[in-house]
């Protein structure tokens, strides 16, 4: 898979494209400003870009920015914005642009390299993949609360469906056999009143959907 | 005896001393003609505006041209009066500080007031000026007067001896004898003469020609406000500029360090057990370090803060306390930055106070703007008993920590702060900011 990185450090550029070399992708191009990135994916058409959250000029939210722009012009390109910070309210961002093939990760998350792999297999193949951190924070705006409902276990099932995992992901993540997923995923559509779904990627979305309501 | 003699002695010293000091004499000479100016410049000005209302009222005689001088004259006398009180008042200060170095500052409210003469002859200050003025060109050239008068003495004394005011005939022994008598009197408290003169003139025109005690205050407090605004914003200055330097310098070799260490252990295979163990237990390391680093840069200062507002900014410490938080956010309008920071300190300092002190399982944070005000409101369902030395004392932590720290920094911004915590709970800080700048 081709892959265009931006990132503003050298030092972190060069990491990431080891990383991603030995993680079997191809790295089309290495930049270090949103501009740049632009260009570079409308030349190099890649799979996926990788872009880090804070560049130059302003060092705010250029990548969030250039991530929506690349969603817009370019649909066919998945990105997986990474920072140091998550905010949900970028996160909110970025799925008011698109909810597929879209990722948001904590820029902590590329040293567990198989996991951070994973995410980006699954953004390139149309997936999502949220930060948990982003997730939690989105946890902690819930008023009036159909959450309350939920026991512990279903409140960790339905964090990791919106961090983007599939059954069978969260079955791995809770050690837990696949049928137990299973139930705690009706539980939860059944208590938050949501339309029970059979693919993930719109399971994700309507868990998203409710979140961010 | 002895104690007496020194006495004596310091005296002659000190008298020495006073004669060589020249300032007040100077200043009081000074006076005098500046007196003598100012009589002449403001009698003059009174009375020809007195003058031209006279001749307007009583009926201009001659042609229309001297009417309309006279009409003119009476409209611009109170300004060419204000004009000569203010210069006059200026070139007293002026000779304040040049004679004695003293510095006398002009009274406030000044800008504009130049073209407005209705509304400074409405002020007190050019009142009090020109009372200043009317103690000079009277008190003040008689107290000059004085003073040269005692300087002068032996010349006078010579003089009068010398036949000069009585026609050439030269006074007795007697009168000679008390003139001589009396010029050295005058001479030898000349420099005594010329230092009350001054002394009471420097408090004259303290009164009269500074700012007035409540001006002094105003400006002052404005300062102070100023100077504590400055210290504020140096420290939300501060705390941007750490936050950069953390996140551009030592996050970036972190991360760098914590990928390379997890790259190792990926390529791992079959290393031998001790080699594997070492660098599972290095990357584990790293990657806590790199959490511990980013919960504690995003207590200070996080970008999302200045980009888009508390609001968005709290997410992040809410989700990231140790206990389960509920945040409500009401503020449609953003707050001055400097504010905003503030909340967002006072919200994080206080979610760390209750992790660290309340015990609590859980805790709500609700941020509201009402008007003018921001309403912080942070409870919890911990043991309560808390006050406001508990954080700084338990945490053993300095000042500026606790909540005491909270308090300190909601009224450097003129916010107020209450803690109310009962034994056994819950706590509620409550805490309002002014949301202008």
């Amino acid at each position: 898979m081709r892959v265009v990185i931006a990132e503003d450090s050298v030092l972190l550029q060069a990491g990431l494209t080891k990383l991603l070399t030995d993680g079997g992708f191809e790295v089309v191009a290495a930049v270090g400003d949103a501009d740049q990135l632009l260009r570079a994916v409308g030349e190099h058409r890649p799979d996926v870009a990788v872009v880090d959250v804070r560049m130059p000029p302003t060092h705010t939210d250029e990548g969030i920015r250039a991530a929506l722009v690349i969603g817009r012009q370019y649909p066919e390109v998945a990105v997986l914005v990474l920072s140091q910070y998550v905010e949900e309210r970028y996160a909110t961002d970025l799925l008011s642009e698109r909810t597929s093939a879209v990722g948001y990760l904590l820029k902590d998350r590329v040293a567990q390299v198989a996991d951070f792999l994973d995410a980006l297999r699954r953004v390139a193949a149309g997936g999502t993949a949220l930060d948990p951190e982003v997730v939690a924070q989105l946890l902690v705006r819930r008023r009036a609360d159909p959450l309350d409902r939920l026991t512990p276990r279903e409140l960790q099932v339905l964090q990791l469906m919106a961090e983007g995992r599939s059954n069978n992901g969260i079955t791995e993540a809770l050690r837990v056999s696949p049928s137990a997923v299973e139930k705690y995923v009706s539980n939860i559509f059944a208590k938050l009143d949501l339309a029970p779904t059979d693919t993930d990627h719109r399971r994700v979305l309507a868990v998203l959907t409710f979140l961010r309501s | 005896m002895a104690a007496g003699l020194g006495g004596v002695y310091r005296e002659a010293m000190s008298w020495v001393e006073n004669l060589r000091d020249w300032r007040p004499t100077l200043h009081a000479l000074a006076g005098l003609g500046v007196g003598a100016v100012t009589g002449a410049l403001l009698g003059g000005l009174v009375l020809g505006w007195l003058a031209a209302i006279w001749s307007l009222v009583d009926g201009p005689t001659g042609g229309w041209e001297l009417a309309v001088f006279y009409v003119v004259v009476a409209a611009a006398g109170p300004v060419l009066l204000l004009w000569g009180v203010q210069g006059l008042g200026a070139l007293q200060r002026a000779r304040f500080g040049a004679a004695l170095g003293v510095e006398i500052p002009p009274p406030g409210g000044r800008d504009g007031a130049w073209l407005r003469p209705v509304r400074a002859w409405g002020a007190p200050a050019t009142w009090r000026q020109l009372g200043y003025h009317l103690l000079a060109m009277t008190v003040g050239v008689a107290a000059g007067a004085l003073v040269a008068a005692c300087w002068s003495g032996p010349v006078l004394a010579v003089a009068y001896l010398a036949g000069v005011w009585d026609g050439g005939r030269r006074p007795g022994i007697g009168p000679g004898l008390g003139a001589v008598v009396a010029a050295a009197a005058a001479l030898a408290a000349a420099p005594w003469v010329a230092r009350a003169v001054a002394r009471a003139d420097e408090a004259a025109a303290r009164a009269l020609l500074g700012p007035s005690r409540g001006e002094e205050l105003a400006v002052r407090v404005e300062s102070l406000a100023r100077s504590r605004a400055e210290i504020v914003a140096a420290t939300d200055a501060e705390r941007r500029r750490i936050e950069r330097d953390l996140h551009d310098g030592t996050q970036r070799r972190l991360v760098s360090l914590a990928m390379q260490l997890g790259m190792a252990r990926n390529s791992l295979g079959d290393a031998p057990e001790p080699v594997r163990q070492v660098i599972e237990q290095a990357h584990d390391e790293a990657t806590e370090a790199l959490a511990e680093l980013r919960q504690l840069v995003r207590g200070l200062h996080p970008a999302v803060l200045d980009d888009r507002g508390l609001d968005a900014a709290l997410s992040g410490i809410a989700a990231n306390a140790p206990l389960p938080v509920r945040l409500r956010v009401d503020v449609a309008t953003r707050c001055s930055p400097s504010i905003e920071a503030v909340a967002y300190f006072v919200v994080s300092e206080a979610l760390t106070n209750v992790a660290k002190h309340a015990d609590a399982g859980h805790a709500e944070v609700t941020v509201e703007r009402a008007g003018d005000r921001l309403r912080i409101v942070v409870s919890d369902d911990g043991r309560g008993g808390a006050t406001l030395d508990a954080g700084t004392a338990a945490a053993g932590d300095g000042a500026g920590t606790g909540l005491r720290g909270l308090a300190q920094r909601a009224a450097a911004v003129d916010g107020t702060f209450a803690v109310h915590s009962p034994p056994g709970g819950p706590t509620t800080i409550t805490v309002e900011l002014p949301c202008g700048s």
